[in-house]
């Protein structure tokens, strides 16, 4: 018997999607049922008024819970997000219900041994509820109690190797694409990237020193599989400069039909034969191809590394051989100064495992002393490069200028010219009145 | 309940303390077939929806089935994930950045029987539990934010306006009929947590309201100057005001100035602005985040309101379904959703998806306001 009525959420359990209620409400049982006789260190019926202030949310159509306070592990500044309802004597079970971020793999690759002791963990002393995975990357485990949360610490760390995530002020966790592990377009390795700098930068991550939070990202390639060019202060895309690898035979079993173009991606319904003139050669965005004779030919030079001729023949077309990171900079969400994609900071720089990454952490350390230095409270990278001038930015980093910086030049002439550029700007009006009357 | 104690001592924080570990390598949790083939992967095919096959250069084949589910998870779930890996997969599996889940195997009829199997799990209240697709041309897996579930500043809820709609577009999720994929995005207000604002087609929960005022409690729970400073279009500033025999310091807000973003509640607990009346939905369309043919895009708002009408958001999904059947029957194959409402026109994208078209529309907000304005007479009647 369920603890509150939900005449809405129910109606949510119907339809082929996988119905969250119904899943809270297996949880709801099993934590009554309580086969295996777990002591729960939280109120055994938090899924129940879970569901019970979710309803009153679908009714009255408002939130009904509170700011987090300032709630956390010792000598961390991040990682747990305090959280309160605001119908506590209604809801028990979930007055405090603080959430924990805990750090994902690269790639979100996981064993069943690894996930079968944290969810023995959050049986014990968490609400049995998580998020796979938070926005971030995180692995998220929704609603405890504070004094549990010194004991779920202890026992990542001390049990299961793991840390707790970021939030706050400070490096958010960083995440990746799976990258090598999976994808043969990956052009660096993504997860191996993100974890080295995740390592090298616990500290940043965990004990916020920055104006505001700080996003890293990694795609292994120009598809963006986890946004980085959208979603993350900093962005890792793989690229490449080298020419494109074609297998020619193949590109003709693509022609003749042997092979399903985009990997089979348009099976549902009938677009028709391939037609590799219309598919590929006239959707390349720099019209670097043609296709004559029977033979797919490129001017490699121009080619933009879109994606789209070696998305449409996996098989028949390879990413070139010369391969490395463009780093994007200052992506955000609205809030406040409206939405910003990533600028392309660096071009291109090696991800040299063997240098232990020494390139790209002299570019991100550049970047925070100037952001740390320069960015307001609360003020996204993004946002300082706005306010500053991507110029400022890019001199920071260290990073000459180059047109592959903007998309086209500026629109007007108020050019910052230094006095040091236009022979100084200390000049005598007597000398100058020797020239021209008052 | 008896307090069980991990071994950490109160009393003594730093004795034993780990700390500042990070994540555990990724290299641990590779199954075979991954690890063996790790960067040396040739290439891959969607054999059926849901299901991919990676061929490696040294001819070795991984199977992937991926399965769909929701974000928000219980323990019981995740064991029975578990439960699945370890009798089909040795073990392992993964999930994506899209809150799909993955299975891999190394034998075609094992994928196969294992697609099957999953599509047979059902919750107690009739849904699928693991229902295959998301892959291809299709609808995948939305990503999204926390909503009323357990967020102070959402203006909808975030599982159930996914739930909704994916119970809609499911057919999109099973199979691959569409001109490209669509990726639907959802956050339950302006903060974005799921920063929808590069999607083909986002959901976001929005306020309407200016923030109300707790007087007797503002300077108390409040930092004044940040609350002030936290507004970006000035609308706040420090104030005084008498309530009975007593003066509070507090703040007056100038409500005409208020652009709804919350970023002073966000500062500051005392300035609520959540409303059963004010609060309801945006849909955004256009946006993508990859670079292939076209650059990435902003999504673009097309419907600047519509209420919320929980359990299930009927008007939103009529809408959201509205542009997405007339994208999918008149997109050219490859083509993502803004690049075809680009190539017909914004004013036909309108007309096609039956969408009223209002002032809210035209963005008025600081400088890239001027560049979304029309500068040609290129246009369409």
């Amino acid at each position: 018997m369920a603890k509150h009525k939900t005449p809405l959420l129910d109606q949510l359990e119907s339809g082929p999607w996988p119905s969250f209620v119904s899943d809270i409400k297996q949880e709801a049982a099993s934590r009554a049922k309580n086969e295996k006789g777990i002591d729960h260190q939280i109120a055994v019926d938090c899924p129940d008024d879970l569901l019970g202030v979710l309803e009153m949310s679908y009714n009255d159509g408002e939130t009904h819970w509170k700011h987090g306070g300032i709630v956390g592990v010792f000598g961390y500044g991040g990682g747990v997000i305090g959280r309160y309802c605001d119908q506590p004597e209604m809801f028990p079970g979930v007055a405090h219900f603080h959430t924990v971020r805990v750090a994902q793999p690269m790639g979100m690759w996981y064993n069943t041994s690894f996930l079968r002791q944290l969810m023995d963990i959050w049986d014990l002393r968490g609400s049995g509820l998580t998020n796979m995975h938070g926005a971030t990357g995180d692995i998220v485990l929704l609603g405890t109690s504070t004094p549990q949360l010194e004991e779920i610490f202890w026992e990542i760390t001390h049990d299961m190797d793991v840390d707790l995530g970021g939030s706050g002020s400070n490096l958010r966790t960083p995440a990746s694409c799976m990258g090598m592990s999976r994808c043969e377009y990956a052009m660096y390795d993504a997860q191996e990237l993100c974890y080295n700098l995740t390592m090298e930068y616990q500290d940043e991550l965990h004990r916020p020193a920055f104006p505001y939070k700080f996003k890293f990202k990694f795609d292994g390639c120009p598809n963006g599989c986890v946004a980085a060019i959208a979603r993350s202060d900093m962005g890792f895309i793989g690229t490449f400069k080298g020419p494109i690898k074609i297998n020619q035979e193949t590109v003709a079993a693509y022609v003749g039909g042997e092979i399903a173009p985009n990997a089979g991606a348009h099976a549902g319904k009938d677009w028709g034969a391939f037609d590799i003139q219309a598919e590929v050669v006239d959707n390349c965005p720099s019209q670097c191809m043609s296709y004559e004779g029977g033979k797919l030919i490129m001017d490699h030079k121009e080619c933009v590394r879109c994606m789209h001729c070696i998305n449409t023949m996996p098989q028949a077309l390879k990413i070139g051989d010369e391969r490395g990171v463009s780093i994007m900079c200052g992506a955000k969400a609205p809030i406040l100064d409206g939405p910003q994609m990533g600028s392309l900071l660096v071009p291109f720089i090696e991800a040299d495992k063997d240098d232990d990454y020494q390139g790209i952490k002299d570019i991100i350390e550049n970047v925070w002393d100037w952001w740390m230095d320069e960015g307001k409270n609360r003020e996204r990278i993004g946002e300082t490069m706005k306010r500053l001038g991507f110029a400022a930015l890019a001199k920071a980093a260290g990073i000459a200028a180059d047109p592959r910086h903007v998309q086209e030049p500026r629109h007007n002439p108020y050019i910052s010219w230094k006095a040091e550029e236009v022979g100084g700007w200390d000049r005598d009006i007597a000398v100058y009145r020797e020239r021209h009357q008052r | 309940m008896a307090f069980i104690s991990s071994g950490y001592d109160p009393k003594k924080p730093m004795e034993n303390r780990i700390s500042d570990i990070g994540p555990r390598h990724f290299s641990e949790y590779l199954p075979p077939v991954i690890a063996k083939n790790f960067g040396k992967w040739d290439y891959h095919e969607i054999l059926e929806p849901g299901v991919l096959c990676h061929t490696g250069e040294s001819g070795d084949k991984a199977y992937t089935v991926r399965c769909g589910s929701a974000r928000l998870i219980t323990v019981t779930y995740i064991r029975e994930l578990c439960d699945i890996a370890d009798k089909y997969c040795g073990g392992h599996l993964r999930f994506t950045t899209r809150n799909n889940v993955e299975f891999i195997l190394d034998d075609k009829q094992a994928a196969l029987d294992l697609k099957a199997f999953l599509n047979e799990q059902k919750f107690d209240g009739g849904s699928f539990k693991f229902p295959v697709g998301g892959t291809g041309a299709g609808v995948t897996n939305i990503v999204h934010t926390q909503g009323w579930i357990h967020c102070h500043t959402p203006a909808t809820d975030a599982s159930g306006t996914v739930k909704a709609t994916m119970d809609v577009v499911f057919d999109q999720f099973t199979d691959m009929k569409l001109p490209a994929p669509v990726r639907i995005s959802m956050a339950c207000c302006l903060n974005m947590c799921g920063a929808v604002h590069c999607s083909d087609i986002a959901i976001l929960g929005i306020h309407r309201k200016p923030p109300l005022i707790d007087h007797e409690y503002l300077d108390n729970l409040c930092e004044i100057p940040l609350a002030v400073s936290a507004c970006p279009t000035g609308a706040i500033r420090p104030s005084k005001i008498e309530l009975g025999d007593k003066t509070y310091k507090t703040v007056a807000i100038k409500e005409e100035r208020c652009m709804f973003c919350g970023n002073c509640y966000t500062m500051c607990p005392s300035l609520p602005l959540s409303d059963g009346e004010g609060d309801g939905i945006a849909l955004m369309v256009g946006g993508k985040i990859s670079n292939r043919m076209t650059q990435p895009a902003f999504s673009k708002v097309v419907v600047p309101f519509i209420p919320n009408e929980p359990p299930r958001w009927p008007t939103m999904t009529k809408v959201l379904k509205k542009i997405l059947d007339t994208y999918a029957a008149e997109a050219n194959k490859y083509e993502r959703l803004g690049d075809w409402a680009g190539r017909i026109g914004w004013e036909r994208f309108f007309e096609k998806c039956e969408l009223e078209f209002s002032s809210h529309l035209i963005d008025d907000f600081r400088d890239p306001a001027y560049y979304t304005w029309r500068q040609t007479t290129q246009f369409k009647w």
